[in-house]
């Protein structure tokens, strides 16, 4: 499927320095890659390599310092309406409900709030019942469904996810991560999910960026077909494929 | 159930009262019953109102006239790096200076009157909401800008839905705080030039030793305070229900 979608990404020789006390800093640097509109990418890597740094140049959070992303053949510079992104603590408003923050994207673009688009998502999400309901009342799992729904109902081409199970229990995890995959069937948008998690990488990545830290960069990237397919965790496939990138990610561990 | 524990705070306060009138003897604190008797004899004299509304519109125009001017100053200062960069050797310079010496120079710009009397509590309550709303706007996380940013808002957007918001229990916690001071002031200016207001109702009763007067102005000033109070807290609950879930 994701040789025959077209490129929505193209990210070339992409870089972030930081001007820090001792000279310039990379955060990251060299970083090229491209992503098809029905593809999935996770970006795996250590503590402070760069990951979350990567995520923010594609959302046009930040701007980078070499390089340039393309997304639809056009550079990002600033945020666009067509990439959505999640943060790791969920970037909820807590002075709105759950409606309110899931349509919140809508009434900023000024675009006309379906509500029953948003109530069918709300449902999807199973969270249906919580929409008159503030994020500190839910759950993080339940706050996590809501980010999602947040960023779902602006039908983005691209999703962007910056680590977003890492607060959550094992359980939670694996079921949002279920969630997530039925999502993106349904859907078929192209994401980039950052985690340092393996099993994450490999459940929701059809391909898996193994960066390393010092400065932060992509060192190699796994194909992983068998992602976002039903019954894929817990298949031999699936712990090789662990196997493999946890065997990647020691040797990229052990070289620094 | 609030009403009750109204009712028993009151209760706790009459008897302290009460005990503390036997102990001191009348002449220094008169008994609760007299001050009632008193206040309702008062509530019937026309003057008596007058000192109440005089009191009442300076203190109201007064946190009108400060929350006007210091709310969108602390949130602009509070939310833009640069220009609290800039503003930041001022407030600190001016914010220590104790607002009440500035009396004599209030009065003689704007003069003795109402005017003078407001314009010093304003510049007194200036200060207080300033300091809170900037601290607070400045307390905006990233995450908050991050989030919004990428919905594709923009400053204006972040002020509305990100900013405000998140301020607004800051700022009805320095309206409430800024209450106890506004009274407080509030007696100090209404004991110069003036003869209406419950500071001056009060400064009379002493020039007479007639302390159930006293006592009468002081439950007045109280609850001028306690009016203002439970109003914020109304417009806290209605505006901030997130807070109380």
């Amino acid at each position: 499927m994701a040789a025959s979608s077209p490129d929505i990404l193209r990210v070339q020789n992409l870089g972030k320095r930081f001007s820090a006390s001792n000279g310039n800093v990379y955060a990251l640097r060299g970083v090229n890659f491209t992503l098809s509109s029905t593809e999935t990418l996770a970006v795996l890597g250590p503590t402070g390599c760069g990951k979350s740094t990567l995520l923010f140049l594609l959302a046009g959070l930040i701007q980078p310092t070499e390089g340039v992303a393309y997304f639809k053949d056009h550079p990002v510079v600033k945020a666009h309406r067509e990439i959505a992104l999640v943060l790791q603590n969920y970037g909820l408003f807590p002075w709105k409900t759950v409606r309110k923050n899931v349509e919140l994207g809508l009434k900023i673009r000024k675009e006309t709030i379906d509500t029953e688009r948003v109530d069918s998502l709300l449902h999807e999400l199973g969270i249906g019942d919580k929409q008159k309901q503030y994020p500190h009342q839910l759950s993080g799992g339940q706050q996590q469904r809501v980010a999602l729904a947040r960023a779902l109902i602006l039908q983005p081409s691209l999703l962007l996810m910056d680590e977003p199970f890492a607060a959550l229990d094992t359980l939670t995890r694996e079921r949002l991560q279920d969630v997530c995959a039925d999502l993106w069937r349904s859907h078929q948008f192209g994401m980039i999910l950052v985690t340092h998690n393996i099993q994450e990488a490999v459940r929701l990545g059809k391909r898996i960026a193994i960066m390393a830290a010092n400065p932060g960069q992509i060192v190699t990237i796994v194909n992983n077909p068998e992602a976002m397919t039903e019954n894929h965790r817990g298949s031999d496939r699936f712990y090789d494929r662990a196997r493999e990138i946890r065997n990647l990610l020691e040797v990229q561990q052990e070289t620094i | 159930m609030r009403a009750w524990r109204y009712i028993a705070a009151v209760v706790f306060l009459l008897v302290g009262w009460q005990i503390s009138s036997w102990l001191a003897g009348e002449l220094i604190i008169p008994q609760p019953y007299r001050v009632f008797l008193l206040l309702l004899q008062e509530m019937k004299e026309p003057l008596f109102w007058l000192h109440v509304r005089a009191s009442g519109f300076r203190v109201v125009s007064a946190l009108i006239i400060s929350f006007v001017l210091a709310v969108p100053v602390g949130l602009a200062i509070g939310s833009s790096r640069r220009l609290d960069h800039w503003s930041k050797p001022l407030i600190y310079l001016s914010y220590p200076v104790p607002k009440i010496v500035l009396l004599p120079l209030v009065f003689l710009v704007f003069g003795i009157g109402d005017a003078g009397k407001i314009a010093m509590l304003s510049l007194i309550l200036f200060f207080q909401l300033l300091i809170t709303t900037r601290d607070a706007a400045r307390e905006v996380g990233s995450e908050v800008k991050y989030s919004l940013y990428s919905l594709g808002g923009s400053r204006w957007d972040l002020f509305v839905h990100g900013i405000w918001p998140s301020t607004l229990p800051a700022i009805f916690t320095a309206l409430r705080i800024a209450t106890g001071t506004v009274v407080a002031v509030l007696f100090f200016v209404e004991s110069i030039g003036t003869r209406y207001g419950l500071g001056f109702y009060i400064l009379d009763a002493w020039g007479r030793a007639y302390t159930p007067q006293i006592f009468v102005g002081i439950l007045l000033m109280a609850g001028l305070g306690v009016v203002l109070y439970e109003t914020f807290d109304l417009l806290e609950r209605a505006l901030c229900r997130w807070k109380r879930m």
